[in-house]
């Protein structure tokens, strides 16, 4: 389809995308320009690389333990062990979410438990997941899924009580049941705040895979950062950091994907 | 025939704090093809009554009677599924009534098409005007064949000029599918524009303050009856009551 546009709206249009490219450009710039300070600084003795590392060392690092094989090892096993306790306490909360929504009793009752649970910082429980779960990836999944499942369930549940009520009442008219409801109207509607909560989620996942990682690992890129500090290799301590940027971007990015694919779908307009 | 009939129905609320009376001792009935109207002062109950012909409510005491149960309800704001297309909207109550077969699902369609909607089934809701939305909105509620609807200030959410259309075009579909109706609405114009029966209500708790035979043919739509010569004494007599 051929549209006609006035001088004008094609002068809004150019200078939109001049802006747009100018965002980008700078960005790109901004991350250039702070990774060569960081190597001048580090090459000329300005700050000490044995603390602060650089960015050639730091890919020196990657590369020469990928090729050694244990980086990519050690990357592997946090990215499973926050993939699993990912879907496995959105598969929780969303269940949790769901009970919680269609027993408003049982919503009271455990409501204080939940906010407990929800401000007590999960850490504190490090030394008894080691008694309960030992040493190994149970202790880790079981960090993971306690970091995300509070949070998980209240955005979740949160969606769910937040269904418009006359449409409730639409649906109530034409002697919808409960589950009706549910599937018909309170699950399709509350789309974007499952979105919003997968998104949060990847973030916490990440958080909490580490963190059980600090505690009982003999593997994974969390057990990398402690080890790496213990011994003052700050190359190693750096690289596993900068892995686990990417690696946490491109998840976010995943569901950001998946949103938009969505929320396209949901309604094209 | 009566099709829909309280007997000295009382209603009160329970809430933590208090004890609301919200209905006392209300008697009315409509008849089978009737379209009828009721007005009060805002909150003073007029909801509950729907809600309670609906039988989505119990009442505290009396007695509702309705010939035959299907009822078709309509709200004040259209409440258009978003993610739905107007034709998947319109097929909802099908699919709650689990009576989503060929028959029932062409019967609402050719609805849909009857009164213009045909070009706009495939739309979403967020692409129609706020005057279509109600009409697919209507047209929802018509597809299980109600004998009675159910009508919560259906137009009170639009501005002025599309809810004297939107009266008009709902007026002319409601009679021409021969429905009967019960519209409730703090809009004395819109009542006397409509109705051929008006129900006064009290202020909470809300009982029949009085009851009018308007008296326009019921051939004349209500941009007509706006201009008729009655319009302005009604208009007057029940504005009197209201503010009695």
């Amino acid at each position: 389809m051929k549209k006609t546009i006035s001088a004008a709206h094609a002068e809004f249009l150019k200078r939109e995308k001049k802006r747009t490219v100018t965002i980008h450009l700078s960005r790109c710039f901004l991350l250039l320009f702070l990774l060569a300070l960081w190597e001048v600084a580090a090459a000329l003795n300005w700050v000490n690389p044995f603390i602060t590392s650089s960015p050639s060392r730091i890919v020196k690092t990657i590369f020469s333990l990928s090729t050694g094989g244990n980086l990519l090892y050690h990357a592997g096993v946090t990215l499973l062990e926050t993939l699993i306790g990912f879907f496995l306490s959105t598969l929780l909360g969303f269940l949790f979410a769901l009970l919680l929504w269609w027993n408003p009793t049982a919503r009271k009752i455990t409501e204080p438990y939940i906010v407990v649970l929800n401000a007590l910082p999960k850490i504190a429980l490090g030394p008894l997941l080691i008694i309960w779960c030992g040493t190994g990836q149970k202790a880790i999944l079981t960090m993971t899924v306690l970091v995300c499942i509070v949070i998980a369930t209240m955005n979740l549940l949160g969606g769910f009580l937040s269904t418009d009520e006359g449409k409730i009442l639409l649906l109530r008219s034409m002697g919808a049941s409960k589950a009706n409801i549910l599937f018909k109207l309170v699950l399709p509607s509350s789309l974007s705040a499952f979105l919003s909560m997968l998104k949060i989620n990847v973030g916490m996942a990440w958080i909490g895979s580490v963190m059980g990682e600090y505690i009982v690992s003999k593997a994974g890129l969390g057990y990398l950062i402690v080890y790496g500090g213990q011994v003052f290799k700050l190359d190693l301590v750096m690289s596993a950091i900068a892995l686990l940027c990417l690696m946490a971007t491109a998840m976010y990015a995943a569901i950001a994907a998946l949103e938009k694919l969505l929320i396209t779908n949901a309604g094209e307009k | 025939m009566n099709i829909l009939k309280f007997t000295n129905v009382s209603m009160n609320y329970h809430t933590k704090r208090q004890e609301t009376q919200a209905l006392d001792n209300l008697s009315f009935h409509v008849e089978r093809g009737e379209f009828c109207a009721m007005i009060g002062p805002s909150g003073c109950g007029k909801s509950t009554i729907l809600s309670l012909a609906a039988g989505l409510l119990a009442p505290t005491a009396g007695k509702i009677e309705r010939d035959g149960t299907s009822v078709g309800y309509m709200l004040q704001r259209d409440e258009l599924f978003p993610w739905r297309t107007i034709e998947k909207n319109i097929l909802l109550p099908l699919e709650i009534k689990k009576k989503n077969d060929k028959v029932a699902r062409a019967r609402a369609l050719y609805l849909a098409e009857k009164y213009g909607l045909k070009d706009f089934l495939k739309s979403y809701p967020d692409q129609l005007s706020g005057g279509m939305r109600q009409r697919a909105a209507l047209i929802r509620t018509l597809a299980l064949s109600p004998d009675l609807l159910l009508l919560d200030e259906p137009f009170s959410a639009l501005d002025y000029q599309t809810r004297l259309a939107v009266c008009d075009d709902v007026y002319r579909i409601i009679k021409s599918e021969e429905k009967t109706a019960l519209l409730i609405t703090h809009d004395i114009g819109e009542a006397i524009s409509v109705a051929d029966r008006i129900f006064v209500l009290s202020a909470r708790p809300a009982h029949l303050k009085a009851e009018h035979k308007v008296g326009f043919e019921s051939t004349t739509p209500p941009l007509k009856r706006r201009e008729c010569e009655g319009f302005s004494k009604w208009f007057e007599i029940l504005w009197k009551e209201l503010n009695a």
